[in-house]
C-alpha cells in the first residue's frame, strides 16, 4: 500500500488539476482546439467533393467504333468526367491538358474495337492532369472503376477483357480522395498538440509562473507530465470529432480495428506533446514557440505523405519524410481506416512511432530544467 | 534522512554568477543568521535578484558556494525547496485560478494532504485576511491582495526561511504595513527572512541590512553600523551616495 500513498502524494496530481482547472476558464483555447478539426475537415472535405467530380475530359477517339462510344458513354456516365472537348491527334489533346482547359484525356487507339473482337484486351489510355493531386486523384481512381465496370460487361466473371493504363501527368503517384480525411487527423494532431504543448509551457515563463513553480520542490516529471497530459484528452476528442465528421460527411469508412487506432494514436500524441515540450526548452517567447511549430508543420504537411505521394519525392526529400512521427503515423491512419489491417502489417510503424515517443519524451525530460537558465 | 544541524541560515562564500561578459554577482561573502530580517539593499541591477535566485536554487553559481538551511545550494537545491518560501518580484500565482485554488494548488505542491492541508488553508484565508477574497481570480484582485496571496502560497509549508523579492513594489501603504506586520509574526516564530526593498523605511526596520553595488557587497551590518560605515544621517542619503559613486563609474 505503500506505494500507493506515494503515488497519491504526487504533485503530479496537483500539476493535473491545475491544468484542467484553467484549461476549463480558458474558453478560447478550448473551442478553437475543438472547432478547428471541424472547420479544417469540412475545408478540406468539401474542396475535394467539388473539384473530384465532373473533371473536364477530352477523348481522342482512334478507334471510332462501338465499343469505344460505348466506353466513352460508361465514363461520362460515371459522374467523375465531363467530356467536353473531342481532339483529333495527341498533340492537341497534350495542348489541351497543358494550357488547363481539361484535366483529363480519354485516348482510345485505332485498333481497340478489332483487338476486342479478337478475344485480345483491348487498350485504352488515361491521362490525368495530376499537378493537382486533390483533384486528382478521384479521377484516377474514378477512371479504373469505370474500366473496371465496362470490363465486367464484356467479359463477365472471365479475365478483363479492358486494359486501361491511367498516366497520371506531372505526378506519378496513385491516391484516392478519401485519403485526406485520415490524413487530416494526423496533421491537426500534429498542429495542435505541438503548438499548444510549446505555447503552454512558454507562457507559463512569460507570465513569470514558471519561476514560482520551479522554486517549490515538485519533481521535473511531475511538472512534465502534468502540464502535457490534458492534452492527451484533448488529442483523443480531436480525433474523435474528426473521424465521426468524417464519416457523416464524407462517408470515410473505419474498416479497421478502432480500438487498435486509438491504441496507436496514443504514441503519436505522446511524441507529438514531447516534441512540444522539447521546443519550448529551445525558445524564450511564445512568439517564438509559434514560429518554430510552424517551421515543423510545413515539412509535416510537404512530406510526410499527407498532400503528396513520398514514393514521388526525391531520396533527400524521403529521408527527411522518414524523421517525422507523422509519415508512420498517416500509414497507421490510412491503414486501418481505409485498409482494414492490423498490427500483423503495422508493426514497423507502431514500432517506430513508440520510438519516437518515447525518446522525445527522454529528451525533453533531460533538456527541461528546473532553473531560469 | 537527517537535519543538519545550522545555526546561519544562509553562509555565502565568494558566490558569483556571470552572464557572458556580465558580471551579475562578484564574489559575495556574507552570513544571515537563523531568526532575523535580512534587508538586500543596493540599485537597480547591483546584483540582488541574481543572488536570491541562486539561493533559491533558481540558477546555478558560476563560482563560490553558499548554504541555505543548512545546505549546499550546488548539490542539496532540492532539499532547500522543501525548505524555503520565495516571491519573486513579479506575480507568479496563475490569473485564472482564484484565490482558494493557487492556495491549495501550492499548499499540495508542497506536500499537504487531506485534513491537514484543508486545516493550513483554512489559516492562511484567516491570517492574511483573504477568506471574503477565496473565490475572486488571482487575476482580479489589486497589488494590495496579490501580494499578500503570493505571501500566504510562499508560506503554505510553513518554512524555515523565506526569501521576499521587492515584496511591497507598487503597494498602497496601507497593504505595505499589514504586509510587514506579517513579516514580524513570521520572524517572531522563528521564520529567517531576507528581503529585497527600495523603501527606505523598509529597510530601516531590518535588523540588518546588506548594500550591493555593481554585484559587490559594500556594507553589512545594523543600521547604526551602515551609516556610521558610510558617514550618511539616513539610509536615503547612503543609497543616494551609493548611485551617485556607481553612476560616476558607469561614465
Amino acid at each position: 500500500m505503500s506505494w500507493l500513498r506515494r503515488l497519491a502524494a504526487l504533485p503530479l496530481w496537483a500539476m493535473l488539476w491545475k491544468e484542467l482547472v484553467q484549461l476549463r476558464r480558458d474558453r478560447m483555447t478550448l473551442g478553437l482546439m475543438l472547432g478547428i478539426p471541424a472547420i479544417q475537415l469540412a475545408l478540406f472535405g468539401y474542396a475535394i467533393q467539388t473539384e473530384v467530380r465532373h473533371l473536364p475530359t477530352a477523348v481522342l477517339d482512334e478507334s471510332r467504333s462501338s465499343e469505344s462510344r460505348r466506353l466513352i458513354e460508361v465514363f461520362q456516365n460515371s459522374g467523375n468526367f465531363d467530356v467536353v472537348a473531342r481532339v483529333a491527334d495527341r498533340t492537341s489533346l497534350a495542348r489541351a491538358i497543358e494550357t488547363g482547359r481539361v484535366n483529363a484525356g480519354l485516348v482510345i487507339p485505332p485498333d481497340f474495337m478489332r483487338d476486342l473482337r479478337r478475344g485480345r484486351r483491348g487498350e485504352a489510355q488515361v491521362l490525368v492532369d495530376a499537378a493537382d493531386p486533390l483533384a486528382s486523384s478521384a479521377a484516377l481512381s474514378g477512371a479504373q472503376l469505370a474500366a473496371a465496370a465496362r470490363s465486367a460487361e464484356l467479359s463477365g466473371t472471365g479475365p478483363p477483357a479492358l486494359d486501361i493504363r491511367v498516366r497520371p501527368w506531372y505526378n506519378p503517384g496513385l491516391r484516392s480522395a478519401v485519403y485526406i480525411v485520415p490524413g487530416i487527423i494526423g496533421v491537426l494532431l500534429s498542429l495542435t498538440l505541438v503548438l499548444i504543448t510549446s505555447m503552454a509551457i512558454v507562457r507559463e515563463r512569460e507570465r513569470g509562473t514558471l519561476e514560482q513553480l520551479i522554486v517549490t520542490p515538485i519533481d521535473k516529471t511531475s511538472l512534465v507530465l502534468g502540464k502535457i497530459l490534458p492534452f492527451l484528452l484533448i488529442g483523443y476528442v480531436q480525433i474523435t470529432v474528426i473521424l465521426v465528421l468524417g464519416r457523416l460527411l464524407f462517408r470515410v469508412p473505419i474498416l479497421g480495428s478502432l480500438p487498435l487506432l486509438y491504441l496507436l494514436s496514443l504514441a503519436f500524441i505522446v511524441a507529438s506533446l514531447a516534441l512540444g515540450l522539447l521546443m519550448s526548452t529551445l525558445v524564450q517567447s511564445q512568439v517564438q514557440a509559434m514560429q518554430l511549430s510552424f517551421l515543423f508543420l510545413l515539412p509535416n504537411i510537404l512530406l510526410s505523405g499527407f498532400m503528396f505521394p513520398r514514393q514521388a519525392m526525391p531520396a533527400p526529400a524521403q529521408w527527411v519524410g522518414a524523421t517525422l512521427p507523422l509519415t508512420y503515423f498517416l500509414t497507421i491512419l490510412r491503414g486501418v481506416l481505409l485498409k482494414g489491417v492490423g498490427l500483423s502489417v503495422l508493426w514497423p510503424e507502431a514500432l517506430a512511432l513508440v520510438g519516437f515517443s518515447v525518446g522525445l519524451v527522454v529528451l525533453s525530460v533531460l533538456r527541461f530544467h528546473k532553473t531560469l537558465e | 534522512m537527517s537535519e543538519p544541524a545550522w545555526t546561519e541560515a544562509v553562509v555565502a562564500d565568494g558566490l558569483r554568477k556571470t552572464f557572458g561578459q556580465l558580471v551579475a554577482v562578484a564574489g559575495l561573502t556574507m552570513t544571515i543568521h537563523r531568526g532575523e530580517v535580512f534587508g538586500f539593499l543596493g540599485p537597480n541591477g547591483s546584483g540582488k535578484t541574481t543572488t536570491i535566485r541562486m539561493l533559491c536554487g533558481l540558477m546555478a553559481p558560476s563560482g563560490g558556494t553558499a548554504t541555505v538551511v543548512g545546505y549546499d545550494i550546488r548539490t542539496d537545491a532540492e532539499r532547500i525547496r522543501r525548505r524555503i518560501g520565495y516571491m519573486s518580484q513579479k506575480f507568479g500565482l496563475y490569473d485564472d485560478l482564484s484565490v482558494r485554488e493557487n492556495i491549495t494548488f501550492y499548499a499540495t505542491i508542497y506536500g499537504l494532504h487531506g485534513a491537514a492541508r484543508t486545516a493550513r488553508i483554512a489559516e492562511l484565508l484567516e491570517e492574511l485576511s483573504l477568506g471574503q477574497r477565496a473565490d475572486q481570480l488571482a487575476g482580479t484582485l489589486s497589488g494590495g491582495w496579490k501580494q499578500r496571496l503570493a505571501l500566504a502560497c510562499a508560506t503554505a509549508h510553513r518554512p524555515a526561511m523565506l526569501f521576499l523579492d521587492e515584496p511591497t513594489a507598487g503597494v498602497d501603504p496601507a497593504s505595505r504595513r499589514l504586509f510587514w506586520q506579517k513579516i514580524y509574526a513570521l520572524a517572531k516564530q522563528g521564520t529567517t527572512v531576507l528581503v529585497t526593498t527600495h523603501y527606505m523605511d523598509e529597510a530601516e526596520r531590518c535588523q540588518r541590512l546588506a548594500f550591493l553595488s555593481r554585484g559587490k557587497l559594500i556594507a553589512v551590518g545594523t543600521v547604526a553600523e551602515v551609516l556610521a560605515h558610510f558617514h550618511q544621517p539616513t539610509i536615503e542619503d547612503v543609497f543616494i551616495e551609493l548611485q551617485r559613486r556607481d553612476e560616476g563609474a558607469a561614465v
